[in-house]
């Protein structure tokens, strides 16, 4: 890997200013950056060069957790994945979110990536996350200075993966976030925020900041979070689900949401199992029956760890098992 | 002497009779430790030196092209660019064996894979050199690549050597580098007199080495025309040979310090052409030049595990005894001869050598092909074929009906033997190794026993002490050690020993402090410097504490005499009765009547001048004499045996590692601290290599070069593991001692997928054990290994052996 290339570093004090400052520049100058972890390694590799980089970290009121299992909560986008991994509100309301945080990476990366920075990672390829030396040996590809796609030759698109931890769970509490951009702010809900290609993953403006998350009350919707890698730590998801059901005193499903990561560039809500789950008690055969359908949206490809057979039979089997852990977390 | 071979266990006298040790066996802390905790060692990278510049290298994005023209001219005209390297410029080729040379620092007429270095450049700094790699331009002639065995076998395209650079009989048809057969014995009356013959077919997954450190070199030509190249080698003295040999200098004028290697494992054992090339280019700017790799480059470097598909045939009896083994291997060679013949005989030297294997045939080819070039890695060469044999084994045992332990014990090899090929064993640790791990592990109660997803699996190995001959042909020591006396009572070890993190110049600290019975802090180390130092051959092979601690045993031991004659006159005690230990010189009856280890030194300086010696180790002379019988011998085999116990998720083809127990015939541990430290890192790394690690490619080019995506273990991943420490006293040994950095691996790799098959029933016969292939086993769907068919030469001749076995 190359060092970084040289850029000049900005301080706003405000997300309006960072806002302004970023829309002063044409779109390939400038960039937003928060704890760096994802977007440092990237520049390293020259898959983005900005001459300026528009620094997060002097915003103020971007960090904490605010709010109660009643009301809803919000949090910060600056706040790191390790305050999140370790607040006391949602271990105890909203675990699947701290479960979430402390899945990614590694401490040392939890320490400085962020929250906000999470939620817009770029989408992964492995022949794309190669150094600048490597993409050119291969000609390049569709997504940085290259005309096709290595994974799928005939697509029109980029398939790189979607590869967020926490973007799953926040989608599956019907969170929202709020986009501050030079001329004020919008709340969109988490969900809207991805596109399905590998290029323009994300919807947003790019000089809009996401500055926070919101999630609503609990109102008894009990969610978890499970995450496939090979190794048990550093690894970003090469799969991951996101369950979370709400349900009537007598235990019948009246809402539930089921969320991949890691099989598409976007997050895919598996909504024809959700329906098949609405209306029913999470029984086993519930459960078999959701999860088998579940899985058909997960186009996983040949451009991350493990072969795409196998990362699509897991889909299956890691609904599955989110669904017993709903199941079991009956109150 | 321990420097002379003993054939029978009587008279073997490795220590001092009845004389304590006061140093050996003790769990000492290194003599680096501090240093390294607190960030004070320099490593390679580290050292910078005034006016220096900084080299970057220019590589082939084709894994197979014609080099038409280099243009460097745009290169030159940048500003902070001092000076552009081609490969014209050093038309001298170069390789580890004499039979290969076939690398040039850059390459000249052809890339022969995706990385091969093309041209170079130093600047002023390193940005300017990186972006001055852009502007050389390089026409190529893109040639259809070579990527698998087969392809190097099919003779359909341009083979990617000629072989005017190989050397050896059967060197080099088509894209055969070599191609070998040896038979030992009868092997179809053996297969006659069996019950049960059997033919199973493996894979062993190439993978790399991963030191923490990437190679570095900084080189500086004196005004004297004198060269020196600090560099994380783990051969300075092959990086000697080949930096005077391509630069045409007298080699007196050439010197080589090995830097302290953050980690090597075989990786840093070539010399390498990064280190030619800023020497090179020091010469050409007449500034220092320095070089360091990326982490990319260094998957590029390589020379690791090579990719093998092996074949075997055993014949068994009822009993569990071996009648015959037929062995063929495959080796995925890469693009350069590397260590490649000698790995090549490995996968077929050490079969014989754990078990009772009365005839024995092996033949095995390497290929080159498009890709880094292999080389040794970690229990060299003799990693595949053990994983191969260990599962073999287990099918064979199961098929007879028999514990796969019982197997075992009853036909471990005699020791003080010799087997079918020719080598001689000495002590034989390997049944206590299997007894202790089958009881710790509860082995008999668990097999086949455990719940459904559970399972454990064993296994057992050998590895060599050394390689028994030098990589090329002479008749010289194999290690030096000189010994200087300060009057201050400290003493100077020079050796060309290289600490590759492994402990090795604690070792030495430890033997010459044992010796003349000094504090460990008053001995100071110098090593792997070919000015100042004896020569030593380097880190490889597991040879480094036999063959050095035999060295300082020699060194000290001609000096102690010149001290105890001065303190048996000083303090009026016969000599026979004078002991040394802990600064002192004292009378073994009274330990009162003493003197300082100093007091001795200044006394003795005064009687014979300046006080100095030097020891010297050559490995004994091996029985064998047909043609192959190089590789293979050692002094002695040190042996393990691994007992763990896993969980496989049966959805997901998850392996969990619970618990590990491996004992280690070690002869007899220096430092049981550094010895428990090498079994740990020998796990972690066999785990690594059996459940993730693979070197693959697609489109020619490496698909995952970065420590990200090259999956390896982390420390979350690692198991609780028991290490059991066997010591047999080895004649051959200083105080006994045998290898411990590199047989611990092997027995974890086929243990791993022997348990597999306990805990779910499926073979999974290929490494890496991945979740995705246990799936498909489960599923019925995963493709058995094939190998290739060969026109094997005939077998070579095997004269009788060697009567006297002494050198
Ligand atoms: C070895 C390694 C392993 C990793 N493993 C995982 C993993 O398992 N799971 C996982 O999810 N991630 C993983 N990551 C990625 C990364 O560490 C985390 O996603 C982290 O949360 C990113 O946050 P950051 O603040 O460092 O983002 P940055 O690197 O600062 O930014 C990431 C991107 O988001 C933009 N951005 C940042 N903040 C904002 C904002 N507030 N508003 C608008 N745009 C913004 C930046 O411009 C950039 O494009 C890994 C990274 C590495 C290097
Ligand atoms: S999915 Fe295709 S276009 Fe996208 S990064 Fe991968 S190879 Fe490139």
């Amino acid at each position: 890997m190359m060092r970084l290339p040289p850029f000049r570093y900005l301080a706003p004090k405000s997300a309006q200013e960072a806002a302004k400052m970023l829309a002063d520049h044409a779109a390939d100058e400038a960039m937003p950056v928060a704890g760096g972890t994802d977007l440092y390694p990237n520049m390293k590799r020259r898959q983005f060069t900005p001459r300026v980089l528009v620094g997060l970290s002097r915003v103020e009121n971007s960090r904490g957790v605010s709010g109660s299992s009643n009301d809803g909560i919000t949090i910060g986008g600056m706040t790191t994945l390790t305050r999140v991994e370790q607040n006391e509100l949602l271990q105890t309301h909203y675990p699947a979110i701290t479960t979430a945080a402390a899945l990614v990476s590694a401490p040392v990366l939890r320490n400085m990536g962020t929250l906000g920075g999470n939620l817009c990672i770029d989408t992964r390829c492995n022949y794309y996350n190669q150094s600048y030396e490597w993409r050119k040996s291969i000609n390049f590809c569709m997504k940085k200075d290259g005309e096709i796609c290595w994974v799928a030759p005939s697509s029109k698109r980029c398939w790189a993966v979607s590869s967020s931890d926490t973007a799953p769970v926040f989608i599956a509490l019907d969170a929202e976030c709020t986009l501050v951009g030079p001329d004020g702010e919008r709340r969109v809900p988490v969900k809207s925020l991805y596109e399905h290609d590998g290029i323009d993953f994300l919807k947003k403006k790019r000089e809009e900041i996401l500055t926070e998350i919101h999630v609503p009350k609990v109102n008894g919707r009990r969610a978890t979070y499970l995450k496939l890698r090979r190794r048990d730590s550093i690894d970003f998801p090469i799969l991951g689900v996101a369950a979370a059901i709400e349900t009537a005193k007598d235990g019948t499903v009246e809402k539930a949401r089921i969320v991949l990561t890691a099989v598409e560039s976007a997050p895919v809500e598996a909504d024809k199992a959700e329906a098949v789950l609405v209306g029913k008690k999470l029984t086993e055969d519930a459960i078999e029956e959701a999860a088998s359908i579940a899985y058909r949206p997960a186009k996983p490809l040949d451009n991350t760890d493990l072969t795409n057979a196998y990362r699509k039979k897991m889909a299956r089997v890691y609904v599955a098992r989110a669904l017993r852990e709903l199941m079991r977390a009956e109150p | 002497m321990p420097t002379k071979t003993d054939t029978k266990p009587e008279g073997s006298t490795p220590t001092r009779e009845a004389e304590p040790l006061s140093i050996i066996g003790k769990p000492l802390m290194k003599v680096d430790a501090m240093a390294k905790v607190v960030g004070e060692t320099m490593f390679a990278d580290d050292l910078a030196l005034p006016r220096m510049l900084f080299c970057k290298i220019k590589r082939s994005p084709h894994p197979h092209a014609r080099i038409v023209k280099v243009d460097t001219s745009k290169a030159e005209a940048l500003p902070g660019v001092v000076a552009v390297l081609v490969g014209a410029e050093l038309p001298i080729p170069f390789g580890i064996l004499p039979v290969s040379q076939d690398e040039h620092a850059l390459s000249i007429d052809k890339a022969r894979f995706v990385g091969d270095p093309v041209a170079a450049v130093a600047a002023v700094d390193e940005e300017t050199a990186e972006a001055a790699l852009e502007h050389i331009d390089v026409d190529y002639e893109v040639l259809q690549s070579i990527m698998t065995i087969e392809e190097a076998l099919a003779k359909d395209s341009e083979p990617i050597h000629t072989g005017e650079l190989h050397r050896g009989e059967g060197s080099v048809n088509g894209n055969v580098h070599k191609a070998v057969s040896l038979e030992f014995g009868d092997l179809e009356e053996g297969f006659a007199e069996a019950d049960v013959v059997r033919e199973d077919t493996f894979f062993f997954q190439g993978n790399t080495h991963l030191p923490m450190e990437q190679h570095s070199a900084l080189a500086s030509c004196g005004a004297d025309g004198k060269m020196t190249l600090w560099s994380s080698t783990q051969t300075p003295h092959y990086v000697h040979r080949a930096m005077a040999k391509v630069l045409e200098m007298p080699p007196s004028m050439v010197r080589v310090i090995a830097c302290p290697n953050g980690g090597g494992f075989g990786g840093k054992s070539d010399p390498f052409n990064h280190e030619i090339v800023v020497a090179k280019l020091a010469q050409k700017t007449r500034r220092p030049v320095k070089v360091t790799l990326t982490r990319e480059e260094v998957f590029y470097c390589h020379r690791g595990r090579h990719p093998v598909k092996m074949w075997v045939k055993s014949g068994i009896k009822k009993d569990g005894s071996i009648t015959a083994m037929h062995f063929r291997s495959f080796l995925d060679g890469g693009a350069f001869g590397s260590y490649g013949i000698a790995s090549l005989y490995y996968t077929g030297a050490l079969q014989t050598v754990t078990y009772k294997i009365p005839r024995y045939k092996f033949e095995g080819l390497r290929v080159f092909t498009n890709k880094p070039p292999c080389g040794p890695k970690r229990g060299h060469g003799t990693v595949q074929p053990r994983f191969a044999i260990e599962c073999h084994l287990d099918k064979l045992a199961e098929q007879i009906k028999k514990s796969p332990l019982d197997v075992r014990l009853d036909k471990v090899i005699e020791p003080f033997s010799i087997t079918a090929n020719q080598l001689r064993v000495r002590t034989v640790g390997l049944k206590e190794c299997l007894e202790r791990v089958a009881e710790r592990s509860e082995f008999r109660n668990k097999h086949g026993k455990l719940p459904k997803g559970r399972g454990i699996g064993l296994a057992s190995s050998s590895y060599l002490t050394g390689a028994g001959l030098p990589i090329y042909w002479n008749k010289l020591p194999h290690s030096g050690v000189q010994l200087q006396l300060d009057r201050g009572g400290g003493v100077t070890a020079f050796c060309g020993s290289t600490d590759i993190g492994q402990g090795s110049d604690s070792v030495l600290a430890y033997v010459v402090a044992e010796e003349l019975g000094v504090e460990v802090q008053d001995v100071h180390v110098v090593t792997a410097d070919t000015h100042l130092t004896p020569v030593d051959l380097g880190s490889y092979s597991s040879r480094v504490t036999l063959m050095t601690g035999n060295a300082a045993i020699e060194a000290a031991r001609r000096l102690k005499p010149l001290l105890l004659d001065q303190a048996a006159e000083k303090l009026q005690v016969p000599v026979e009765r004078l002991a040394m230990a802990h600064r002192k010189i004292f009378d073994r009856d009274h330990p009162d009547v003493s003197m300082e280890f100093a007091e001795a030194v200044v006394l003795a300086e005064a009687r014979h001048g300046t006080l100095g010696s030097t020891g010297s180790y050559t490995p004994p002379r091996s029985p064998g004499r047909y043609k192959g019988a190089g590789v293979g011998p050692s002094a002695t085999y040190s042996f393990s045996a691994c007992a763990l116990e896993l969980e496989v998720d049966p959805e997901t083809g998850m392996v969990t590692i619970h618990k590990i127990w491996i004992a280690h015939d070690v002869g007899k541990s220096i430092n049981p601290l550094l010895a428990i430290g090498q079994i740990e890192g020998s796990v972690y790394m066999g785990l690594g290599e059996v459940l993730m690690e693979e070197q693959v490619f697609r489109k020619g080019v490496h698909k995952i070069p970065s420590m990200l995506d090259y999956k390896s273990p982390t420390f979350v991943d690692m198991p609780p593991v028991e290490s059991i420490l066997i010591e047999t006293l080895d004649p051959q040994g200083p105080y006994g001692a045998k290898e411990c950095g590199q047989g611990p691996l092997l027995p974890v790799i086929p243990a791993v997928a022997i348990a597999v098959y306990d805990a779910l029933g499926v073979r999974i016969d290929e490494s890496p054990v991945t979740p995705d292939k246990i799936v498909s086993a489960l599923e019925g769907r995963l493709r058995a290994v094939t190998v290739p068919e060969y026109d094997w030469p005939p077998p070579v001749d095997v004269p009788p052996m060697r009567e006297e076995s002494s050198s």
